[in-house]
């Protein structure tokens, strides 16, 4: 404001000293704005500006999922976090696409579900439409096109679509970019780094299943511990070839006082 | 027709019959004769060779044609009609491919052609394709598969099929000497014969 004020006519005839000053001053409170020659264009890549003001997204998370030799295991927590606020500590982050196809949810809890459950619908039209069962890479192809073509809109989605078909048990982590990849382990949301850890270091391809499940339950609670928008229980699921089950459900309290004990001695 | 694309070229008859399709069936029975024969591990599709006039160049005159790996198409009717449904049954092999991750089935294919074929007896302003078609492929599991399709817009799976002249002689010629689960060898033969 004070750099556009420009020098009138009466102002050029004042040679004091101080308005040598006056003058210096006034350049270094120019607003860097008005040097910057680049315009202010809205930002190409979003295609919903300003969607932060107005809604409020449920983030926060850890999921994780692998393949072993006995099959694939899933597991989650279920805390929903609304900046500091925990909204709900008993979200269900697996859902249930069909008897044996799996998806997690992480990111924008609305938009994990809504879609996941439109991608249920399509996999049974496949279904009837080609009379056998739609592969884990076709169902993660049809959700990740759909990301795809909602790239900028403001979709928060980061999921893995897990599950048994003719090739085997497989798992495709999709996200809102539009990303579909294809690996025998992931580990999804603000805890996955936590989860990781212990997961990176336990994992092997022929655990057995028991040590698989444990495995991946030490693995979502070592999140929970450290990451702040990672609580609630520890859900546990299985896949195999008749499909998935779910195994286990246990607060992440009750995991750390037995993992204490364990320590204790 | 002033504004009249929009109005079925297709339209039943007072006793129920859809007189386009049933001509364009009239220009597939003029066709050349081409047969398809399924045995155990093999599927056979013959054309017979038309003469062709001296100046021209036997070796574009093409009428069984891949759709797809595994999957090949023959036909018998209009020549023109024939490589725009084929261009399009190319692109929607492709198509599935890129969104699938794994080759289409014969079923798949032969349902996909009907599909068309059948559109557009329900369309404004178009007529229906005037050709028959005769699918031969193998599926992911190897089994052999043949499947026929009309300008009606349906499909059947068959084990031996001829269309085109002389279609319902052929037909009756493999009533009575196709024998299940042969191979290789004699599927040919039956089909050349």
């Amino acid at each position: 404001a004070i750099g556009a004020r420009g020098c009138g006519m009466l102002d050029c005839l004042d040679y004091s000293v101080s308005r040598s000053e006056r003058e210096a001053q006034a350049h270094e409170a120019l607003p860097m704005e008005l040097l910057n020659p680049a315009p202010l264009l809205p930002n190409p890549h979003e295609r919903c500006p300003g969607m932060e003001q107005h809604i409020r997204m449920v983030h926060g998370t850890t999921t994780l999922a692998f393949k072993y030799q006995g099959g694939v295991v899933v597991a989650v927590d279920s805390r929903a976090s609304a900046g500091a606020y925990i909204a709900s500590q008993t979200v269900k982050k697996v859902i249930e696409i069909n008897p044996f196809l799996l998806g997690t949810m992480a990111g924008g809890a609305a938009d994990c579900s809504f879609w996941e459950r439109y991608l249920g619908m399509r996999c049974r039209m496949f279904e009837l439409n080609q009379k056998k069962r739609i592969s884990v890479g076709a169902a993660s192809k049809i959700l990740s096109n759909i990301t795809h073509s909602y790239k900028g809109y403001g979709l928060s989605m980061g999921t893995m679509i897990c599950g048994w078909d003719e090739t085997g048990p497989q798992i495709y982590y999709v996200d809102s970019d539009g990303d579909r990849l294809h690996h025998h382990l992931f580990s999804v949301g603000s805890g996955s780094t936590f989860a990781y850890g212990v997961l990176d270091t336990g994992y092997r391809y022929d655990l057995t299943k028991d040590e698989a499940l444990s495995l991946a339950q030490r693995s979502i609670f070592a999140a929970t511990y450290r990451d702040a928008y990672s609580g609630g229980t520890v859900r546990v699921y299985h896949i195999d070839e008749q499909g998935w089950k779910r195994i286990s459900e246990t607060d992440s309290m009750e995991l750390y006082y037995k993992f204490k004990d364990e320590k204790m001695q | 027709m002033a504004g009249g694309y929009d109005r079925a070229i297709t339209v039943f008859s007072p006793d129920g019959h859809l007189f386009q399709v049933e001509y364009a069936l009239e220009a597939v029975r003029k066709g050349t004769t081409t047969v398809g024969v399924r045995g155990k591990d093999s599927v056979v599709l013959a054309v017979e060779k038309r003469a062709t006039p001296k100046l021209q160049d036997p070796r574009t005159i093409r009428k069984i044609l891949t759709v797809d790996d595994g999957v090949a198409l023959a036909f018998a009717g209009l020549n023109a009609d024939a490589r725009v449904l084929v261009n399009k049954v190319r692109i929607e092999c492709q198509s599935y491919r890129l969104n699938v991750e794994d080759s289409p089935t014969v079923d798949y294919v032969a349902r996909f052609i009907a599909r068309t074929q059948q559109k557009y007896t329900h369309r404004g302003g178009v007529r229906p394709f005037g050709i028959s078609t005769l699918i031969g492929g193998y599926d992911n599991n190897g089994v052999p598969a043949l499947f026929q399709t009309d300008p009606s817009g349906t499909y059947y799976a068959w084990k031996a099929a001829a269309i085109g002249k002389n279609a319902k002689s052929v037909q009756d010629f493999f009533e009575k000497k196709y024998v299940e689960d042969m191979d290789d060898e004699g599927t040919l033969r039956l089909a050349l014969k």
